[in-house]
């Protein structure tokens, strides 16, 4: 390999342009997938077929890729997934609504929380119910917390990827942080189930929204760290600059979505464009990338974290007193003391429980912006209290089916920062 | 290859846009919309003006429109409602289907199409009766590579076969599996076969099979495979269908 880069940067320096952005620094990028002809004449036209997985640190769960090499370029990829398959959506069929909540913890595990909104969101359409207003606010605080969980195991993973170890160490420290949140308000970690139709499972205890201010004040700074560490940083830029490019037009054709489809300069975000819990009363930004590549998809994630955690500073500061359940005894359980105490209670405790509750026949696909991009759930209720289907669209598996297109003609090494750019979580693909 | 274009020295790279000022959108919220009715997509009009008798009818649920399509036409309907500037369904969120409790109901194949310029939701269906006759619906992966692996996901599930999809075979299950689609009404939740033949099967399975035919032929590898492997796989041994 011959092919030349230039890197013209000092490590570690705060050059930002004229927009106020990092200043992007130009990389002999277009060498990198050409090898010279006739290095080894007698190996020519020799291809090696080679496999990644299912069981690899970097491909980020059981992902198995099958890789054509011709010397270390990636000729073809064959990507295989299903090592995690447990039939969620078919298990969904028997389950009531409020029953299938444990289930969406497991699929996407980084955005629990966020599964669980957007679970119930789709519910409640389904039910034609209106949630409180406290109970939004409460909602959009635990989808941004999630999303900053989700891009910091994305950030720590692909920094470990790629090779720098101490941001890893910061993100999931920060991480922690949240972690700690989370189960204040839920009793768990991952697998929060932190919803109900119609609901919380609770309302967030005393002293917890202090807990998050002091978490908002000192996550910005971790962050400026990590900028610091990596924006710049030459070996990251090298890395990860004019890798797996997609352009508008394909993102689009590929169905990608989220910060994958964002870094290609399409700006679609669901939270902007198909608003939902009051996310267009909110103020933020959706950054939006230009060239598509693994840098790009870095930065967007990166700028996210900064604007989740200004939709955080609005929601705490309109946070509003009263309920966070609805009204309705058809859909929420009564308090445990008026359940043993009161007979009307006991009944409407004792249906909800054993028969659960009936939404009218319809269907409905409710999407929302989960880290991973577009998440779906497609529900179809035939009138019974358990759903005929339940359909989850997840993000990362149609962002992943695009890997062919992406590596094909990297090196062989790239492959690894391709795919750790995706942001795939296994759970999620094979369900 | 790709070449990868340089970033040009002083262009702007990285912007955050507002794709629409706050307010833009109503939010859709069971208050606003009622649960059956309310104003369809200006899409259906479209549709029925276009293609005619191959638009069936449309219901408008929870203010999502859902129109049914005759089903040798949904490649068409697609490729047309992607295409034209008055419809611009660029962005194909899912593929999948439904299959009814009602043992008479026909299985619905479902697509949700969306149109990020002017901001609409489209849901087609096309109805397979359930009459003993093959479930084979038109591929949309010419439309939208993203079709790719839903449409597999779906086959996997429902034996629904895609028609022109290049690689229509199992995704999420391995491709020996043999006990049929497991989102059909009628595959029971725990699966066709006992415990002990999922076992015996497991451990009777060919290793070298973990390979697909196309892996195997990449680097003539399967020339080089043994006489009785190679006659194995050659005549489908490994294929569970």
């Amino acid at each position: 390999m011959t092919a030349t880069k230039t890197i013209e940067v000092a490590l570690s320096t705060s050059g930002l342009g004229p927009d106020g952005r990092p200043i992007r620094i130009p990389l002999g990028a277009e060498g990198l997938a050409s090898a010279p002809p006739g290095l080894e004449p007698e190996l020519e036209g020799e291809h090696m077929l080679i496999n990644i997985g299912p069981q690899h640190p970097a491909t980020h769960g059981v992902l198995r890729l099958v890789l054509e090499l011709d010397g270390e370029t990636v000729v073809r990829c064959i990507p295989h997934v299903g090592y995690l398959h447990c039939g969620f959506e078919k298990i969904g069929e028997y389950r009531q609504y409020n029953q299938i909540i444990p289930w969406t913890d497991r699929e996407d595990y980084l955005n629990s929380m966020g599964n669980n909104v957007a679970f119930v969101l789709g519910a409640e359409r389904l039910f034609g119910v209106e949630i409180t207003e406290r109970c939004r606010v409460l909602r959009v605080i635990a989808m941004e917390l999630s999303r900053i969980i989700s891009h910091l195991v994305w950030l720590g993973t692909t920094c470990i990827d790629i090779g720098a170890f101490t941001p890893f160490l910061w993100c999931f420290q920060e991480r922690e942080n949240v972690y700690k949140l989370l189960e204040g308000w839920t009793g768990a970690r991952l697998t929060t189930s932190g919803t109900r139709v119609g609901g919380m499972i609770a309302d967030v205890p005393d002293g917890w929204t202090d807990g998050l201010r002091a978490f908002l004040s000192g996550f910005p700074k971790t962050l400026d760290q990590v900028d610091r560490m990596l924006t710049r940083n030459a070996i990251w830029v090298g890395r990860t600059v004019g890798l797996g490019v997609m352009t508008p037009e394909e993102a689009l054709n590929y169905g990608l979505s989220g910060p994958m489809l964002r870094a290609s300069g399409v700006a679609y975000d669901v939270r902007k464009d198909f608003p939902y819990l009051g996310y267009e009363t909110y103020d933020f930004d959706v950054p939006v990338g230009t060239n598509g590549d693994v840098y790009d998809r870095f930065l967007v994630r990166f700028e996210e974290l900064r604007q989740s955690v200004r939709i955080l500073e609005q929601a705490l500061a309109r946070l509003p007193e009263g309920p966070v359940n609805i009204d309705d005894p058809r859909l929420i359980l009564p308090p445990k003391h008026k359940a043993t105490s009161e007979m009307e209670s006991m009944i409407h405790h004792f249906k909800l429980v054993m028969e659960g509750p009936r939404p009218p026949i319809g269907e409905c696909y409710v999407p929302i912006e989960s880290p991973k991009g577009e998440k779906g759930y497609y529900f179809v209720s035939d009138g019974t209290a358990k759903p005929v289907r339940w359909r989850i669209r997840p993000p990362s598996y149609v962002n992943l089916s695009a890997i062919p297109r992406m590596v094909e003609g990297h090196l062989l090494s790239d492959v690894i920062a391709i795919n750790a750019s995706i942001d795939i979580v296994m759970g999620e693909i094979d369900r | 290859m790709s070449a990868n274009p340089p970033t040009a020295p002083g262009a702007p790279t990285f912007a955050i846009v507002y794709p629409g000022q706050p307010g833009d959108v109503a939010p859709v919220t069971p208050t606003q919309v009622p649960h059956r009715g309310g104003p369809a997509n200006p899409s259906v009009d479209a549709l029925r003006a276009r293609f005619g008798a191959a638009i069936g009818r449309h219901e408008i649920v929870w203010g999502e429109t859902t129109v049914y399509v005759a089903r040798d036409q949904v490649a068409a309907v697609c490729a047309w409602l992607q295409a034209d500037p008055t419809q611009r369904y660029e962005y194909l969120s899912d593929v999948t289907a439904v299959e009814y409790r009602d043992p008479m109901r026909p299985i619905e194949v479902v697509w949700h199409l969306r149109s990020i310029a002017y901001r609409r939701f489209l849901r087609l269906k096309v109805e397979l009766p359930k009459d003993g006759s093959a479930l084979e619906v038109p591929s949309v992966w010419g439309v939208w590579k993203g079709a790719d692996w839903l449409e597999r996901e779906c086959f996997d599930m429902f034996g629904i076969r895609f028609v022109g999809h290049p690689d229509l075979r199992r995704i999420l299950l391995w491709e020996q599996y043999a006990e049929g689609h497991p989102l059909r009404k009628d595959f029971p939740l725990r699966g066709r076969f006992s415990r002990a033949e999922q076992l015996r099967n497991a451990l009777a399975a060919d290793p070298e099979a973990r390979y697909s035919m196309e892996e195997l032929s990449i680097t003539d590898a399967f020339a080089q495979l043994p006489e009785d492997m190679r006659k194995r796989l050659g005549g489908g041994a490994r294929t569970g269908e």
